[in-house]
């Protein structure tokens, strides 16, 4: 049936029809570690008597009394049961979103993106959109305490301010450390600090650090910076390692610029090109048109080589070293020059010398003030790795009086952190203000909790001179104090933190913001956008005056080609990225866009390393544990093969292995931190020699999604195609389905044993662009937020039973279709990779619907498949029947069920209950559930329509997923609105051909829906993927 | 904690009547005296410019469209405490037109009470002195039309003669559910006579079938059967009755069984005693406030709202006893709200009042008040039955999904007005068409 030369795989074991993947792949539903009916025993008749009698009273029994309490003075903008909306600011050490948080009734229960940013763009990321729930943690610190007792704030207090004095006096040294500070607000209150006691110094570091490319801006420019990147203005983009759409500097932005690059349509034929040179496979690699596997050890070769070729083109002399026979490099050159003022390299080193080289190649392709703005610096990354280091070794040598913690935990996600929990006993002030009792907070004296971000004021400063607000979305949950009212009550000034802020927002900024109003009304606006931006010189301008070549001889000596031995490529996790998240549920059941482990992170290596090592992994998901050395420190942890990993490296995500975070992450995986090394006075994350790995005997089973819910051979769910072709035909890659009726091959929408439905009114839509989808999974997250999607634990996801109602197909593809075993080795060795969005499909002729026994599941006339669970009775005859295996059963009762207490917190603990989305049901035991096009959404949308007498606007209505998608990938809407950008997008008309006569067909030439031969329909449709390489068409 | 600034104002002109009387509110006032009395001389020179300026601008409207418009906003606004004919927390309203200074001088009243008491107007503050010091509530986002045709409204309505008290009207309103039930009635009746009749016409045959045997030859066994005495063992153990009891007992149960499951979680005529004794046959009935006064929400939410005690001060800072129940209940109020009736001073000691839930609808059903208040235009009585008539609240219908969605296939969508449906009534052919017709029936209309 299909005409594609290509295979699509899910994982190796796929490929190479692994026994245990073959066995399952046909079943809806896998009987993998159920235990076998054990029988009845008397205990259980008695069980069941006692229930059915228990049942019988309790039907007999009056209705409980409920109680409804109003308000004693109801403020006037809060009303039970209607949504509002603040403005406010996701931070995370570093990390930044301007959010939009939704409160009903008090409480945030859902976390947007912030249009109005020109930083964040109105994107989230799966951290940002599932922080609403590490509000809800039960890890989190009731209130202060001293040593492991709860103390009230004047105790904690009047005693820290006892010892700061008696340091003071002893002219001992006084250290505040954090991470990344991006609050001039917060600064501020530090500066008092030290002004009352001398001797104090902050000390900023991050987890994953980005010192050496502050410090090659150094060298190379004069002045130590991060610059903003514009990918919407390159043509060509080359990343060293850099994971720009998953985790490096401001994914969240890039991810919309690199997207705003790769939209394509009939009228605008022209896209950008990636080149990704990079150990692990990333998200940036995955999205790539090249990508070449680089080792470690490599890296800085490769920089110094692109340097070299460009420079030829340049006419400017050639470095001392450099590497041959990298895949694609040339190319890369060639494609970069060509479009050159409109080209970006960037890289993901950590290390002065290679940024330093790599700035030099962007000099030479003139993307300073064209796709570098060193006129807007960024401040996420502001850690300084050496202060940081010699704040260590002072603190193991006693020259610390006292320290203070400020949001961050060094003693985890520090390299050196063991040394430093050590020497914290000898330090005679140890204070926290981290919010949870972490490895840090655990090991000092006092812990003075901050507020978490939801319940907190303060200003930003992402970028220079674009400001933001953050500002309490409920009332403080537990007696936490803001950390800047403790910094300025031990400094002496105690001062109302809100007060603080607005009045240095009146000196610092009213004045220039020059807006015509008075300043309350200016302050207003200010929260109302939770952003200020000032208007200034984006672009910039800078001289590069860096040296070179001594940069590319300290290259040469450090790294060298031909190596031999294992090396470690440290990468951050996509999930719960550098581990401060660590205990929220929402990161670890998202499966990790490219492995897709969830609830562990297992170290990565090639099939080449896994076949000379001994690892073998199967259908299940199983595998063997492995004894980690690296440079004297042993870990064990389960290994995985993975497809498009660097030959003679392994891979490893920090993140994982903490001690002090909650029921949730207890005991989960390794942490990777202590094998981060000092390299050039930064840290770096790829470790190039004294690796080592060993089989051990221990057998273990990974949670893995991939290849959950397969198509049982049907090829042509994914259509693809190259720039070339299609810039002739931009139909390129479509499977146009044929059905043979006896005399003729008719298109499937012509055939229909169906009267299909009229939809008068609303006809919702969806559509997906499988071209500018990276993958990342916050559509996942946020959608199990909006939906109150249970989370299920590791086991029941090793059952295949997690309930996602949406999830991200990652298919590995090569260029072949039939293979023996060999040939299919090499093919896995470094395969193209699509991320395929899959969800309800909403098909408009249901297979679902017609199985039903009780009419639970049926149409609307808007085009909704509609799902009661009131009404489901658990036959399962519809997951069975849906060709998409979208439908998800509650095989268990995993609300108020302690059994799901550490997976599910949201739904089994009083605090996490608070996240629930009061407009949709939890659902119960034994029914079946599935995406409802956000429904909930939609009925409001409507509403609110209908209540203000007025035509639906188009946008008005817009799905989870659709608002946390940072590229744009997801478009939902109206297909009955001829001004819906849907229809417009789709260029949707009615089907004259159609079966039904009401049904509707795409002029879009990239639009195909998924399986479209068998008939049914969907309401979903996807655009083709399309990458920007050359080569031949992949079609008979 | 200040305030949080919210980012979408969800917020309709209603709920700006809910205004508060604490402690700031006073002290603006005296804020504003002080102001006025240090610019005496520039205000009461400007207001008079402006009051001659307005009298001679605005005269009262006479069209029925404008009545009709004051109509709709005296009973939504000034009815709580205002009635045309009788004195209720403020006076009696007919004739006002031409008992106060001038028309502008209402306009500027309704406006702003405070700042006509404080400038000095004489009129102003012997009202204000008639009525203990008590401050009507300012309409600032009226505009003069607004108010002119309230005044209009007002005017017309004491001209009309005293309506003579209304009797029961609903006298022929029983008839058309009685019918069809006498009906069955005498078809029952005939029934009955006619079975009664067949059993006697089955005794004459048995009786005459035996007078016939008795005269032939029979033999021994025959002549037993024949003779054989209907006892009352006889009946009891024929098969015949056997069946028949079974039959009826295991029907009788199965029913109530039946009938016993339906009525599981459905609460009709659920009347629990509340907290406080507040009967709505007074408010709602008696006074007329409009539903929405008090339950804000209803029109603008999924919640009708179950009101704050701050609406309740509204009135009952002045109100302090009530018509069945003296001050008891409303001392309750005071209780709640921390107020002290001796002094009118807030003690800022509260304590919510909680009230029992009458209403419950499962959790899995989603029921928004707004699109049947306001989109719908379902009065309250349609669901809550005659609310104004109930002393104690009860549920008065059945709330079951059958209850509504009998409603759902009977009313038509209410399209006047509202834009949001002219491409339906279009495709209606403008005719009306029933909320079934547009999905009403449809599972996830409510189940999601």
């Amino acid at each position: 049936m299909s005409t594609t030369k290509k295979t699509y795989w899910k994982g190796l074991e796929q490929l190479k029809n692994d026994t245990a993947f073959v066995k399952h792949a046909g079943k809806e539903f896998a009987n993998i570690g159920v235990e076998e009916d054990p029988g009845h025993s008397r205990r259980d008749f008695l069980k069941m008597m006692g229930f059915s009698v228990a049942a019988a009273s309790l039907a007999a029994c009056e209705t409980p009394i409920r109680k409804a309490i109003p308000f004693v003075t109801k403020p006037m903008d809060a009303d039970p049961g209607i949504a509002n909306y603040y403005a406010s600011s996701y931070i995370d050490g570093g990390d930044y979103c301007s959010v939009l948080v939704k409160t009903r009734d008090g409480r945030p229960i859902k976390i947007e993106g912030n249009v109005l940013s020109s930083v964040s763009t109105g994107g989230t990321s799966a951290q940002v959109e599932a922080s609403v729930l590490s509000l809800y943690d039960n890890y989190r610190l009731r209130g202060p305490k001293i040593a492991d007792k709860a103390a009230d704030w004047e105790t904690v207090d009047s005693e820290i301010v006892a010892k700061l004095t008696e340091v003071v006096g002893k002219e001992g040294q006084i250290r505040i450390v954090s991470n990344t500070i991006l609050s001039p607000s917060t600064k501020l209150t530090i500066d008092k600090f030290k002004a009352k006691y001398p001797g104090t110094q902050h000390v900023q570091y991050d987890p994953i650090s980005y010192y050496g490319v502050w410090k090659a801006n150094e060298a190379s420019f004069g002045t130590g910076f991060i610059p903003s990147y514009d990918f919407s203005k390159a043509k060509t983009i080359v990343t060293l390692g850099a994971d720009f759409l998953g985790t490096w500097l401001a994914p969240i932005e890039f991810t919309k610029q690199f997207a705003a690059t790769r939209k394509i349509d009939e009228d605008h034929r022209d896209m950008s090109r990636l080149y990704s040179f990079e150990a692990n496979l990333s998200l940036t690699g995955a999205n790539a048109d090249y990508r070449s596997m680089v080792k470690p050890s490599e890296s800085g070769l490769v920089a110094t080589q692109l340097y070299n070729l460009i420079a030829a083109k340049a006419g400017k002399a050639a470095l001392s070293g450099g590497i041959d026979k990298i895949a694609n490099l040339d190319k890369a050159a060639e494609d970069l020059w060509a479009t050159k003022g409109s080209s970006l390299v960037v890289s993901g080193s950590n290390d002065k010398n290679v940024q330093t080289i790599v700035n030099g190649i962007n000099d030479m392709l003139g993307s300073y003030g064209s796709t570098i703005l060193p006129g807007l610096p960024v401040n996420f990354r502001q850690g300084n790795d050496e202060a940081m280091a010699s704040f260590i070794a002072d603190a193991e040598v006693g020259k610390v009086g006292a320290v203070i913690f400020y949001n961050c935990n060094p003693v985890y996600d520090h390299p050196m952190g063991a040394k430093l929990g050590a020497a914290l006993k000898n330090i005679s002030l140890t204070v926290s203000t981290g919010y949870t009792e972490d490895e840090t907070a655990s090991l000092t004296t006092y812990k003075a909790p901050d507020h978490h971000y939801l319940e907190s004021w303060n200003d930003f400063e992402p970028k220079k001179n674009l400001y933001s607000l953050s500002q309490p979305a409920i009332t403080p949950l537990f007696k936490s104090r803001q950390a800047q009212e403790s910094f300025m009550i031990w400094a002496g000034a105690p001062t109302e933190y809100f007060t603080f802020v607005k009045e240095n927002w009146k000196s610092w900024f009213y004045g220039k913001a020059d807006s015509g109003m008075d300043f309350q009304s200016w302050w207003d606006k200010c929260l109302y956008d939770g952003v200020l931006e000032l208007k200034s010189d984006a672009t910039g301008s800078v001289s590069f005056t860096g040296d070179i070549s001594a940069a590319a001889s300290a290259v040469s000596s450090t790294y060298k080609s031909g190596n031999s031995a294992l090396e470690l490529a440290i990468y951050e996790s996509y999930g719960v990225g550098n581990g401060s998240q660590a205990n929220n549920p929402l990161l670890q059941e998202l499966p990790d866009p490219i492995t897709k482990v969830v609830w562990d992170h297992p170290i990565l290596i090639s099939q080449k390393d896994a076949k000379t090592l001994g690892f073998t992994n199967d259908g299940e998901s199983n595998t063997q544990m492995g004894t980690l050395t690296v440079a004297g420190k042993s870990v064990t942890v389960p290994v995985l093969i993975q497809p498009g990993q660097a030959p003679g490296t392994i891979g490893i995500s920090p993140g994982y292995g903490r001690d002090k975070v909650g029921k949730v992450a207890e005991k989960l995986g390794v942490s990777a931190y202590p094998f981060i090394a000092m390299e050039n006075g930064s840290l770096t994350s790829g470790i190039l020699s004294g690796v080592n790995l060993a089989k051990t005997s221990t057998a273990f089973q990974l949670a893995q999604t991939q290849t959950h819910q397969t198509y049982m051979g049907r090829h042509n769910v994914i259509q693809e195609s190259v720039l070339s072709e299609f810039k002739k035909d931009a139909g390129a890659g479509r499977e146009e389905e044929k059905i043979t009726k006896w005399d003729e091959k008719v298109a499937p929408s012509s055939l229909s044993l169906w009267k299909g439905h009229t939809y008068n009114n609303h006809h919702w839509g969806m559509s997906i662009d499988l071209n500018t989808c990276t993958g990342c999974g916050s559509c996942i997250v946020a959608c199990n937020v909006e939906n109150n999607v249970s989370l299920v634990g590791k086991d029941e996801v090793i059952r295949r039973r997690e309930m996602h109602w949406l999830r991200i197909d990652r298919y590995y593809s090569s260029d072949s279709t039939n293979y023996t075993s060999e040939e299919a080795e090499k093919a896995a060795e470094n395969p193209e990779v699509v991320f395929q969005p899959m969800l309800c499909q909403h098909c408009n002729n249901a297979p679902c619907e017609t199985v039903c026994p009780v009419a639970a599941t049926t149409h609307s006339t808007e085009g909704l498949n509609q799902m009661t669970y009131n009404r489901c009775i658990g036959t399962r005859y519809c997951a069975n029947n849906c060709p998409y295996k979208v439908r998800r059963f509650n095989w268990f009762k995993y609300h108020d069920n302690q059994q799901f207490y550490q997976s599910n917190p949201a739904m089994n603990t009083d605090l996490g209950r608070m996240v629930l989305n009061p407009e949709v049901t939890v659902r119960s035991r034994g029914v079946m559930e599935k995406c409802s096009f956000c429904v909930q959404r939609i009925q409001a949308g409507k509403l609110t329509a209908k209540r203000e007498r007025r035509p639906m606007k188009d946008g008005e209505v817009i799905t989870a997923c659709q608002a946390a998608c940072s590229s744009g990938a997801i478009v939902f809407g109206d297909m009955n609105d001829p001004e819906s950008a849907i229809t417009k997008l789709l260029k949707i008309t009615k089907d004259e051909n159609g079966a039904a006569g009401f049904d509707k067909k795409t002029g879009n030439p990239r639009a195909y829906r998924v399986l479209e031969e068998i008939g049914v329909k969907p309401n979903i449709f996807y655009l083709t993927k399309i990458r920007n390489k050359e080569g031949v068409a992949e079609h008979a | 904690m200040p305030k949080p600034k919210k980012r979408f104002e969800i917020m309709t002109s209603k709920c700006r009547f809910v205004h508060l009387r604490i402690k700031g509110g006073t002290l603006t006032h005296m804020m504003k005296r002080l102001f006025s009395g240090i610019f005496t001389c520039v205000s009461t020179f400007l207001l008079c410019l402006l009051l001659s300026y307005s009298v001679q601008a605005q005269e009262l409207p006479t069209d029925a469209a404008a009545i009709t418009a004051g109509e709709a906003l005296f009973n939504a606004n000034c009815k709580t405490c205002h009635r045309v004919k009788t004195k209720l927390i403020g006076p009696a309203l007919a004739g006002v037109e031409t008992r106060v200074p001038s028309l502008g001088w209402i306009v500027n009243w309704v406006h702003n009470p405070a700042k006509v008491i404080g400038s000095g107007d004489d009129y102003a503050n012997k009202i204000y002195a008639e009525y203990q010091k008590s401050q009507m509530t300012a309409f600032t986002s009226f505009k003069d039309e607004q108010i002119l045709s309230i005044i209009a409204y007002v005017k017309a309505e004491a001209a009309k003669p005293d309506a003579a008290p209304v009797t029961a009207a609903a006298g022929g309103t029983g008839s058309g559910s009685s019918e069809p039930s006498a009906y069955l009635d005498a078809i029952l009746v005939g029934m009955i006579i006619i079975l009664i009749l067949l059993v006697v016409i089955l005794i004459l045959i048995v009786s005459a079938l035996r007078k016939f045997l008795d005269t032939k030859e029979l033999s021994e066994e025959d002549k037993e059967i024949v003779n054989s005495p209907i006892t009352f063992s006889s009946v009891t153990r024929s098969p015949g009755f056997i069946f028949l009891v079974i039959f009826i007992v295991s029907t009788v149960t199965f029913k109530s069984v039946i009938d016993g499951l339906y009525s599981i979680g459905v609460q009709k005529n659920y009347q629990p005693k509340q907290p406080i004794a507040f009967s709505h046959k007074i408010h709602a009935g008696q006074y007329e406030i409009e539903c929405k006064y008090c339950h804000t929400g209803a029109a603008k939410g999924k919640q009708a709202n179950i009101p704050s005690t701050n609406i309740c001060m509204n009135c009952h800072s002045q109100i302090k006893a009530g018509t069945n129940t003296g001050e008891g209940e409303i001392a309750k109020i005071y209780a709640a709200v921390g107020f002290d009736p001796a002094t009118s001073t807030y003690t800022g000691k509260t304590k919510p009042v909680e009230w029992v839930r009458i209403h419950n609808l499962p959790d899995l059903a989603y029921f928004n008040h707004s699109q049947h208040v306001n989109v719908a235009g379902v009065i309250c009585q349609t669901c809550h039955g005659p609310i104004q008539e109930m002393d104690v609240v009860k549920q008065y219908n059945l709330l079951t999904m059958g209850w509504c969605i009998d409603c759902h296939r009977k009313t038509d969508v209410n399209t006047k007005g509202n834009a949001y449906y002219d491409k339906l009534v279009e495709i209606h052919n403008k005719k009306s068409f029933k909320v079934e017709e547009n999905g009403g029936l449809e599972c996830a209309k409510c189940h999601y």
